[in-house]
């Protein structure tokens, strides 16, 4: 597919900001106080697991469903309570919504149609849209007859024709496969920044949200835990909870004391130095441990078993037993050829800032 | 080199040719099946209308052929009686009054419930179903004092769409919400309100086209019914097209107008019924 040269006369980007806005559905708070400024132009992607507050967030700012508190303000505008058809905003949802009975042309035109634009303007506006996602040749395709990729790709184009204020993108890639979806990830990051439209992105995939966006926010429990440039999301995450969500962490038993924590005999630097001293378990990012073939290596608190070594192209990720836990070590495929199941090994912690959670808190995913 | 195999690459012909000969006697098998149950079906429901048609050719000496059964119908006039083919037009003109009334009422309800009030959805169900657990004579004897105080306006038989409407609306509720299932109403609703359709074009542009096939179904089943109806046209002292059969029937002392007139109304919903079908597909073949 050749990107299209851009003739099209975007329209000037906007802010979007959401203040203090609350849903609760029955006793469920799904939105709980939620502020977040969108910066013109920006792509903010919003990462966590179900039931966080992410997708309603999306629909309230879309205005498919009504907050019950706070105020939304679009280019200056306050749109809370303007109803979707007169929001201005483009929208990708998660399922094919491409409507079947109608070609991909008209799908692309039915926005412009809406707004009385001549059938000429239409059809000159529609193409040109189609060119941008590359699909001009399948423009008098039935939905039905297009891949999964190819109908989220009318779909954006279909947002994008009406020149909206804002793009809202509603896990648009989750029903695609790998490699699909990371051709479109790119795709949608070219056309976003083509355009320079203000991009609200809701996925639950953290890879995805920390490959396309300027900014990441990581929501749990309808609030936002962090907003940041995605290597700070992932490097110096604000909360344990950000640091186990955004990649995968070891968690290690741990002493703190004065600003550092000591765990199995290494002692590290915190992120947060106001920790109180005491028991503590730490956040270990598995590019942070080091493996050294160790045959002859006494038992310690940094010896121990390789139970698997996992293969993932340019990495591996091998699983190690140190007796009373286990680690991960995500090391170049390279130094891992020489590492095998039942092998034993010496461990190196990179002296990396890390966070520490209390003892008893469970890690993301686990029960309470 | 060692020998790599891709996806795709076609296997070994001893390894293809079992399963493919086995899918094709399955095929086989299926079809005959199917054949044999299509003939046993057929022959059921084929054989008393063949057995109807030839009684009303039954001649004057048993074993031979007579038009005498039909040519009566054409040229019956009884006393008080509009002939047939007012009685045609009238049970025509209730089956597309009944069908509007039914469609205009149902499909944007319906909608409307799945989009905004799915609550509702369940006791709409349950009332739509209603018609189909009281018999008729219980809803003519409900119907009875309100159609005494209706035939004080106006006698015409048209009257009868409003009951007509209650009877076809279970099979109409079935028909338009097996059509919505098959869509994903929601989504296509949210999509055009994104793109600034209000719930009017979201209704008569989005949703409504895409259920052609299930208003097309309930329209059918709805026109079924107001064709073949006679209790209630009957006992409510009204005459549609199965009444005037009846009175034909009856008034008359050749036994094979019975099988003519019961054969010319079977003969008259099929013919409607497939123009109606016929039409439908003719769209969507166009659509």
């Amino acid at each position: 597919m050749t990107a299209a040269p851009l003739t099209r006369t975007a329209r000037a980007a906007v802010e979007v900001r959401l203040e203090g806005l609350s849903r609760h559905y029955g006793p469920v708070v799904a939105l709980d106080h939620l502020d977040l400024t969108l910066a013109p132009g920006e792509l903010i992607a919003l990462l966590g697991p179900s039931g966080c507050g992410k997708t309603t967030t999306l629909r309230l700012l879309a205005g498919l469903e009504d907050a019950d508190t706070g105020h939304i303000t679009v280019g200056g505008r306050d749109i809370t309570h303007v109803s979707a058809a007169k929001r201005d905003m483009g929208m990708v949802f998660q399922a094919y919504s491409l409507f079947p009975h109608m070609t991909v042309r008209q799908n692309v035109a039915f926005g412009l149609r809406l707004r009385k634009v001549n059938a000429a303007q239409r059809d000159k506006r529609a193409l040109e849209m189609l060119d941008l996602v590359g699909l001009s040749v399948q423009a008098d395709r039935y939905p039905h007859q297009l891949s999964g990729g190819q109908q989220q790709r009318v779909a954006l184009a279909r947002a994008l024709a009406i020149e909206p204020q804002v793009l809202l993108l509603d896990e648009p890639l989750s029903a695609l496969d790998a490699k699909v979806r990371a051709q479109l990830r790119d795709e949608i990051r070219r056309i976003q920044l083509e355009v320079g439209i203000t991009t609200l992105f809701v996925t639950h995939d953290q890879e995805e949200a920390l490959a396309i966006a300027d900014r990441v926010g990581v929501m749990r429990d309808g609030r936002l835990e962090q907003l940041a440039p995605p290597t700070e999301v992932y490097s110096r995450p604000a909360t344990s909870f950000v640091a186990e969500f955004v990649g995968l962490s070891n968690r290690l038993d741990g002493e703190v004391k004065g600003g550092e924590v000591t765990v199995r005999g290494i002692t590290l630097p915190l992120v947060e130095r106001d920790v109180p001293d005491g028991r503590a378990v730490a956040l270990i990012r598995p590019e942070a441990v080091g493996l050294a073939s160790d045959a002859a290596a006494e038992s310690g608190p940094l010896t121990g078993t390789v139970i698997a070594v996992t293969f993932l192209g340019a990495t591996s990720r091998v699983t190690v037993d140190l007796g009373d836990t286990r680690v991960l070590a995500q090391l170049p495929t390279s130094d891992a050829t020489t590492l095998t199941a039942g092998g034993r090994v010496t461990l190196t912690i990179r002296r990396d800032p890390v966070l520490v959670s209390a003892a008893s808190e469970p890690a993301v995913g686990e029960e309470a | 080199m060692a020998a790599v195999t891709s996806v795709g690459e076609t296997p070994a012909p001893a390894a293809a040719a079992r399963p493919r000969g086995m899918h094709a006697n399955r095929k086989r098998r299926l079809n005959a099946y199917r054949y044999v149950v299509f003939t046993i079906f057929g022959l059921f429901f084929l054989l008393p209308m063949l057995a109807m048609l030839r009684f009303s050719l039954e001649g004057a000496k048993l074993g031979t052929w007579s038009g005498a059964a039909w040519k009566q119908i054409a040229s019956y006039q009884g006393e008080g009686v509009p002939p047939l083919l007012s009685s045609i037009e009238i049970t025509m003109e209730l089956a597309v009054i009944t069908s509007v009334v039914t469609l205009v009422l149902l499909v944007p309800t319906m909608i409307w419930v799945r989009l905004r009030v799915q609550w509702l959805a369940r006791t709409m169900e349950f009332l739509s179903l209603l018609p189909l657990t009281i018999p008729a004579i219980v809803l003519v004897v409900g119907l009875g004092s309100i159609y005494n105080r209706i035939q004080h306006y106006s006698l015409s038989a048209l009257m009868l769409s409003w009951v007509y409407v209650i009877l076809a609306m279970p099979y109409a509720y079935r028909a338009l919400s097996a059509g919505l299932n098959a869509i994903d109403v929601t989504t296509l609703s949210e999509a055009a309100r994104s793109l600034g359709g209000s719930w009017f074009t979201v209704m008569l542009r989005v949703i409504v086209p895409n259920m052609r096939q299930a208003i097309l179904n309930a329209l059918l089943l709805t026109c079924s019914l107001v064709l073949g109806e006679f209790t209630i046209a009957f006992l409510l002292l009204y005459n549609n097209l199965s009444v005037e059969l009846y009175s034909i029937s009856r008034n008359t002392p050749n036994a094979g107008v019975i099988f003519s007139t019961s054969t010319a109304a079977l003969l008259f919903a099929f013919l409607l019924l497939l123009i109606l079908s016929y039409a439908g597909r003719r769209r969507r073949g166009r659509g």
